[in-house]
């Protein structure tokens, strides 16, 4: 009798019961936890297919929004899922020594640095910045000085406050959430901040302004990813320091 | 030794759970709680939560190691980097066969006395008027008698006895490891989302797989 409790016990019952609950197989019998986790270094996609998709899901999340804010939002979205997936396979990826859970804010944003960009863009990201405004110091940026995302997204006259890496600042976002970060992440493309809007095309960045005024002619589509944790983030933070 | 295994997703919602016994030691695999242990289970790894949230940010590692005791129900415990946990919750049989009823003496006397032989071909007839399913456990004495004439395990050592010793925690990682690897195949599925209920067979089929293979 006692043998029968535990295989009642759960919901699903063992692999010989798949037919009963109206799972399909492939034909050639390999689900997804059949394929191996690691790839290899060369396993890299087409730029040219990821051009066409993205410009597809640019298109997609345009759909019956009322302005740029929303279309952000919703490439936001479909980064976040990602981010959290990312989070955990990069993780698996990494060899056990340093297969360490991210602590504290920058040990996360590193990891965001050099192995989510690695993974999604063959690259690092370029620089990592603290805000120096000492009212905001829950405000970090990661810049990028020419996302991916953007090679060939040309953004209307009219829309210039609009920069497409809002997919991959949900992709960071999604990182942040899972690893107990929870932030908000957005992405400004730097000429914005002293210039004019015409700064943002592919020939802009003639509107030097005094400090940024080189890196934004030098590289014209620099974007930031502006990351907001929330404030129990650093309270938490704060206590950490404290006990170690 | 009994096991129950639970994935818990980051709202302390339960995501997937599954019970089981050794195999080791000629066990078969089945897990001997009683009806009111099972229920207890639940809640004592619910309770073992807020440990394993204290516990979290000390230690960056993913294997937490054991978290929790509660009498003879230990609890081990694995964190995700997005903060999933997987606890385990293991109880040496000791306990569980002053609790349960019939079947258990007969496979922990198989187990401990050396005169196996003629102990296992004694106590199947006397448990046939109880217990319906005889050939399952015929089936496991017979297996514990090959391992242990063999003489390469003692009980001393074994998994089972020592719920704390370097050896359960070097299994458990193992058994926690697999687990990982086939929880991350099962979240790259494009139609899964955190915090959905893990439902496929084929993951339930590969957790046992690891629990027979290291507990």
């Amino acid at each position: 009798m006692s043998n029968h409790l535990p295989a009642g016990a759960g919901n699903g019952g063992g692999g010989g019961r798949a037919g009963d609950s109206g799972l399909r197989y492939p034909s050639n019998g390999k689900t997804i936890y059949h394929r191996p986790l690691n790839r290899t270094k060369t396993a890299e996609l087409s730029k040219a297919a990821f051009a066409y998709l993205f410009a597809e899901m640019v298109s997609y999340a345009q759909r019956r929004v009322t302005g740029i804010q929303e279309l952000e939002k919703r490439l936001n979205l479909q980064g976040h899922p990602i981010g959290l997936k990312l989070l955990d396979l990069l993780l698996f990826r990494e060899p056990p020594r340093t297969q360490l859970r991210p602590l504290n804010i920058i040990a996360l944003l590193h990891f965001i640095k050099i192995n989510v960009w690695t993974h999604l863009f063959g690259r690092q990201a370029d620089r990592l910045e603290k805000s120096s405004n000492p009212d905001t110091p829950d405000e970090f940026m990661i810049i990028d000085n020419e996302p991916l995302v953007n090679a060939y997204i040309s953004v209307p006259k009219e829309m210039s406050q609009l920069n497409c890496a809002a997919f991959a600042a949900g992709i960071i976002e999604g990182v942040c959430d899972g690893a107990g970060f929870p932030a908000r992440v957005t992405a400004h493309t730097v000429g914005d901040t002293g210039g004019s809007g015409s700064n943002n095309g592919s020939g802009g960045g003639t509107g030097a302004d005094g400090g940024r005024g080189e890196g934004g002619e030098m590289w014209p589509g620099r974007t930031v990813f502006l990351v907001k944790f929330q404030p129990e983030v650093l309270e938490r933070e704060a206590l950490i320091g404290a006990k170690s | 030794m009994s096991y129950y295994f639970a994935i818990i997703g980051t709202q302390d919602n339960p995501l997937f759970e599954y019970e089981f016994g050794t195999s080791k030691q000629g066990g078969d695999g089945m897990a001997r709680f009683t009806e009111q242990a099972r229920q207890l289970n639940q809640f004592i790894i619910h309770s073992s939560l807020d440990i394993v949230e204290e516990v979290q940010w000390t230690n960056g590692q993913m294997y937490l190691k054991l978290v929790d005791r509660f009498f003879t129900s230990y609890i081990s415990c694995f964190l995700t980097a997005s903060n999933i946990k997987f606890l385990l919750l293991h109880q040496p049989p000791s306990s569980s066969s002053s609790s349960s009823a019939l079947p258990h003496p007969s496979s922990s006397a198989s187990a401990s006395t050396p005169s196996l032989i003629s102990s296992s071909h004694h106590h199947p007839p006397s448990s046939t008027s109880v217990i319906p399913s005889l050939s399952t456990l015929t089936g496991g004495s017979n297996s514990s008698t090959s391992t242990l004439t063999g003489g390469t395990s003692r009980t001393s050592t074994s998994i089972a006895a020592n719920p704390t010793s370097p050896q359960t925690e070097e299994a458990i990682r193992n058994f926690f490891a697999e687990v990982y690897e086939n929880y991350v195949k099962a979240i790259m599925s494009p139609f899964y989302r955190t915090n959905m209920e893990i439902r496929s067979p084929v993951f339930r089929a590969r957790v046992a797989a690891a629990g027979r293979k290291y507990l």
